[in-house]
C-alpha cells in the first residue's frame, strides 16, 4: 500500500484509509525515539526545509527532531531572517527554495491557503505546519494518534473541543479529522468564538461547557490568546475562566476514563486549571511525544514511503 | 460623409423596437428610417456601379462616391450605447494595472459608449485639475486615429476614417479630500471640469455628519451621490463573505450587515436631505430589502449591482482563488437570488461592472493579502445576457439597466432619436463565445470567469458616430 499524496495540506483531502495509514506508520516510528541511538537512515540524503513565517517553538522543534531521527538534513528559515522582510513575495521565496532542490518543505504561515499556494508552485512535497486559521493537519493527526493509542479506537467516541474555535486551525483540523474517523465532535465557547456555519463541518455546538463535556471521552482545550481581547471576543480572562475554564469539578461530568488534551502552549488558570493539566486524566505531554513520531511518519510517507525506505 | 446602419433590429426600450436603418451624420443620429427609405444618393445604388463599391467579406459598402458608407448589420440588434456607472481606470497613479487608454478600449469592446471612473486614483480625483486631466486624456484618445479594432481586414473602401479610439469618459469625483472622509471637495469647480457624480468608492465616508453635508451640498449642484456602503469596523480584516465557506477555509469574514447598515444609513440621510443617492455594487439580500423599502417611501435612491453578484457565490473561492476576491464579497446563493429578484422588480436600477483591474503583483499572493476586485468590462454584457436567456429579464429590461437608467441617473438623454449623439451598441444575440482573458484589451486579467461559455456578444460599438470597436469576424 502506498501513500498517494505528494503533500500534506489539510485533513479534508485525506481519506479514512490515508489517516489510518499515517497513524499506523507513526506507531511504528514511536519506538525509534526510545532507542539509545535515536536515528535510522531512512531519509539519508534528503533535504527538508523548515519554512516558518510565524513564531513557533514546539512545532518547529518537533518537525526538526522528526527529520533528524530519519537522517534527513534540515534547514530552518524563519520570518526574521528571510527575504520576506525584504519585500520578496511568498511565491518568489518558494521558487527560490525550489531551485535548491529540497525534497520536503514544511511551511507555517499566517495566511490561510499559503501552504496550498506554495504546493502548486514547487515540485517538493509540502507539509503544512499551520496556515492562518485554516489547517494544522499534523496536530490533528497526532491528537488522533494519541486518542487511538489510549482508547484503542476513534469511532464512536465523544470529543469535546472548548475554546476559540473561530480563530483556531487546530479546531478546524480536529473537527474534520475526528468526524471523518467516526467520532462525535461537540464544540463550545462564547458565541464570539464560534464561526458562522461551523455545524457544516460536521460538529455540534453546545452553549455551555458543562453540556459540552457531558459524557465526553476526550476533552480538548484550546489556548486562549490574550491578544484576542483586542478584538473584543471576551471581556476578561477572569470571566472566560469562570465560564469556560476546565477544572476538576467540571471534568466530573465527563466519562470516568476521559482524556484531557491541549495543543499547547497552555495558559494555566485561564482555559485550564493546573489541577487538571497535571492530573491523572491529562495526556498533554504524550501528545508532544507522539508529535515527533507522527511527523516522522508524515515525512516518510510523503517522501515516497516504502520505495525510498529500501 | 454619412453612415447608414442597415438591416438591424433597432431596440430602444419604450421608444422603438423594429427593423429600421439608422442614418448617422456628423457624429449624430440624423434619422431613423424604414429599411426601404431612399435618400437621393440611394436611388443610384444599382445604376451607377462605378460609384458603389462592395467588399464581399466585409459589412461595409460605399455609395455616392464614398459619401455614404453602409454597414450591413443584418441579424444584429442595435441599442442605445451601454453606460457603466462604476469602473476603475487606475490612471493617474496605477498605470501598471490599467490606463485610461486600455480601460476605454476594454470598455468599447464590452459595448460601452461611456464609463464613469471612480476617483480612487493617485493622486485622488478630488480637484478640478485631476478631473480635467482625465477628461482631456479621453478626448485626445477619442479623436486619435488608432482603434481597438485589431485588424481592419480590408480597407479598399477607406472605412478607416470611420474608426476612433475609445468610448467616452465621465469622471466621478471624490466626496472628501483625499478620500479621508473629513472635508468636502470643490464639487462645483470639478463639475465644470466634467465631473458627473461624487463618490468615496473604496474608502467610504464613515462619519454620518460628513455624508449628510456632502449630500446636501451635492443636491444644490444637481450631482448624484454614489455610495460604496461599508462599515469599515464591521468589515475589518475580512477577506470574503462571512459564512460556511469562510469558516471552512479559515478566512476572516465580512458580514452582510457591514454593507446593509450603511445602505440603511445613507437612505435615511437621502430622505433627510432630499439628495439623489445611488447605492453602488449591491451584494446582499438585506441591502436589496432596504433599497426596496426606501423606494416605497419615496426616497430618491437608485442602485446598481454587478454581474458577479448575480452569477457567482462565495463557493467560487473554495480553492483560495484570489480572482474571486472583491469588495463587497461574493455572498451566498440566497443573496444571489435576492439580487436577481431586485433586478427583476426594479429595486436594482442598473448593472455596473466595478471593473477593478489588478496585476499579478496584487493577485498572485496569499488570499488574505490579495487586493479586492475583478475586471468586468469585457464580460459584463455576456454574463448579463444570461438573465435574459434564463427568462428573468426581458431584453428591454436589460437594456434599461445597462444603458437607459445609467444615462438618466447622469441626467443624459440617450434615446435613439434624431439629434442625439450617435452612441450605439450593436449586439450579436446569437453568438456563442468563451471567456479567454488572453484576448482582453484591459491591461489586467483578474477575472473569475475564465472559460465561461456565454451567448450574446458585442459586434460593434459606435461612439459619436465613429466605430470604437468592431468584432473581428
Amino acid at each position: 500500500m502506498r501513500f498517494e499524496h505528494k503533500d500534506l495540506l489539510d485533513i479534508e483531502s485525506l481519506s479514512v484509509k490515508d489517516i489510518n495509514m499515517i497513524l499506523d506508520t507513526a506507531e511504528g516510528m514511536k519506538e525509534i525515539s526510545n532507542r539509545p541511538i535515536k536515528k535510522v537512515p531512512t531519509l539519508r540524503g534528503k533535504t527538508i526545509v523548515l519554512f516558518f513565517q510565524e513564531p513557533s517553538t514546539r512545532t518547529k522543534l518537533s518537525f526538526d527532531i522528526a527529520a533528524k531521527r530519519l537522517s534527513a538534513d534540515t534547514i530552518s528559515i524563519s520570518s526574521g531572517s528571510s527575504s520576506i522582510v525584504k519585500g520578496e513575495t511568498l511565491i518568489d521565496t518558494a521558487k527560490n527554495l525550489e531551485s535548491m532542490n529540497p525534497d520536503i518543505i514544511v511551511i507555517r504561515h499566517p495566511s490561510s491557503g499559503a501552504a496550498e499556494l506554495i504546493s502548486r508552485r514547487v515540485k517538493a512535497s509540502v507539509v503544512n505546519a499551520g496556515d492562518g486559521l485554516h489547517a494544522h493537519p499534523t496536530q490533528a493527526l497526532l491528537d488522533m494518534m494519541t486518542v487511538r493509542e489510549k482508547k484503542g479506537r476513534i469511532e464512536g467516541l465523544n470529543i469535546a473541543i472548548i475554546g476559540d474555535i473561530a480563530h483556531s486551525r487546530v479546531a478546524r483540523s480536529n473537527i474534520e479529522g475526528f468526524t471523518k474517523m467516526g467520532a462525535t465532535v461537540t464544540v463550545s465557547a462564547p458565541p464570539t468564538m464560534i464561526p458562522k456555519g461551523v455545524e457544516k463541518l460536521g460538529c455540534k455546538v453546545a452553549s455551555d461547557i458543562e453540556s459540552c463535556i457531558e459524557n465526553a471521552d476526550v476533552v480538548m482545550m484550546l489556548r486562549i490568546q490574550k491578544e484576542r481581547q483586542e478584538s473584543i471576543l471576551f471581556p476578561t480572562e477572569r470571566e472566560y475562566s469562570m465560564l469556560f475554564g476546565l477544572n476538576t469539578n467540571r471534568l466530573k461530568g465527563a466519562k470516568r476514563d476521559v482524556l484531557v488534551m491541549h495543543p499547547g502552549p497552555m495558559n494555566r488558570g485561564v482555559e485550564i486549571n493546573s489541577d487538571v493539566a497535571d492530573g491523572e486524566h491529562s495526556f498533554i505531554l504524550e501528545q508532544v511525544t507522539n508529535g515527533v513520531a507522527l511527523r516522522m511518519a508524515v515525512f516518510y510517507l510523503v517522501a515516497g514511503g516504502i520505495k525510498s525506505a529500501d | 460623409m454619412k453612415i447608414r446602419l442597415k438591416g438591424a433590429r433597432v431596440l430602444d426600450p419604450k421608444n422603438i423596437d423594429d427593423f429600421k436603418d439608422i442614418i448617422i451624420s456628423d457624429g449624430k443620429i440624423e434619422a431613423i428610417v424604414d429599411p426601404d427609405y431612399k435618400t437621393d444618393p440611394y436611388t443610384q445604388v444599382s445604376e451607377s456601379p462605378e460609384s458603389n463599391m462592395r467588399d464581399t467579406k466585409s459589412p461595409f459598402s460605399t455609395h455616392d462616391g464614398n459619401n455614404i458608407i453602409e454597414i450591413d448589420i443584418t441579424g444584429m440588434v442595435a441599442v442605445p450605447g451601454l453606460i457603466d456607472l462604476h469602473v476603475h481606470l487606475r490612471e493617474p497613479g496605477y498605470e501598471y494595472k490599467e490606463t485610461i487608454e486600455t480601460g476605454l478600449k476594454a470598455a468599447a469592446k464590452g459595448g460601452f459608449t461611456a464609463v464613469c471612473p471612480m476617483p480612487n486614483t493617485s493622486p485622488v480625483n478630488d480637484n478640478s485639475s485631476i478631473t480635467a486631466f482625465m477628461v482631456s486624456r479621453a478626448k485626445e484618445l477619442q479623436n486619435s486615429k488608432f482603434s481597438s479594432v485589431q485588424s481592419i481586414s480590408s480597407d479598399k473602401l477607406g472605412v478607416e476614417r470611420l474608426y476612433s479610439g475609445v468610448c467616452k469618459l465621465f469622471p466621478v469625483g471624490a466626496i472628501t479630500k483625499g478620500l479621508q472622509g473629513e472635508s468636502l471637495c470643490e464639487y462645483s469647480d470639478m463639475k465644470k471640469a466634467g465631473m458627473v457624480a461624487i463618490s468615496d468608492d473604496g474608502r467610504p465616508v464613515q462619519n454620518a455628519r460628513v455624508m449628510r453635508r456632502a449630500m446636501e451640498y451635492a443636491k444644490g449642484l444637481g450631482l448624484p451621490v454614489i455610495s460604496h456602503c461599508e462599515d469599515i469596523d464591521l468589515a475589518r480584516d475580512g477577506a470574503m463573505n462571512e459564512g460556511v465557506v469562510a469558516t471552512k477555509l479559515g478566512i476572516k469574514g465580512i458580514p452582510n450587515a457591514s454593507e446593509s447598515t450603511i445602505v440603511m444609513r445613507d437612505i435615511a440621510l437621502a430622505e433627510l436631505t432630499g439628495a439623489s443617492l445611488h447605492i453602488a455594487h449591491v451584494s446582499c439580500e438585506e441591502s436589496v430589502d432596504a433599497i426596496r423599502n426606501g423606494k416605497q417611501r419615496g426616497v430618491k435612491v437608485t442602485a446598481e449591482t454587478a454581474p458577479h453578484y448575480f452569477t457567482l457565490t462565495d463557493e467560487a473561492i473554495s480553492r483560495y482563488d484570489t480572482n474571486a476576491k472583491m469588495n463587497p464579497p461574493l455572498r451566498t446563493e440566497r443573496d444571489r437570488q435576492a439580487v436577481i429578484a431586485g433586478l427583476v422588480d426594479g429595486t436594482i436600477d442598473t448593472i455596473a461592472t466595478d471593473h477593478a483591474p489588478h496585476s499579478l503583483l496584487e493577485k498572485d499572493v496569499e488570499f488574505d493579502r490579495a487586493a479586492f476586485g475583478i475586471v468586468g468590462l469585457e464580460t459584463s454584457l455576456g454574463l448579463s445576457m444570461k438573465l435574459v436567456q434564463d427568462g428573468r429579464l426581458s431584453l428591454d429590461n436589460l437594456i434599461e439597466k445597462m444603458s437607459k437608467r445609467p444615462a438618466s441617473i447622469l441626467g443624459i438623454n440617450n434615446d435613439l432619436k434624431a439629434g442625439n449623439p450617435a452612441d450605439i451598441t450593436i449586439i450579436d444575440l446569437d453568438a456563442f463565445w468563451s471567456v479567454n482573458p488572453k484576448t482582453f484589451l484591459s491591461k489586467s486579467r483578474n477575472t473569475p470567469f475564465t472559460g465561461f461559455s456565454l451567448k450574446g456578444e458585442v459586434y460593434m460599438t459606435i461612439v459619436d458616430g465613429k466605430i470604437a470597436y468592431q468584432r473581428e469576424s
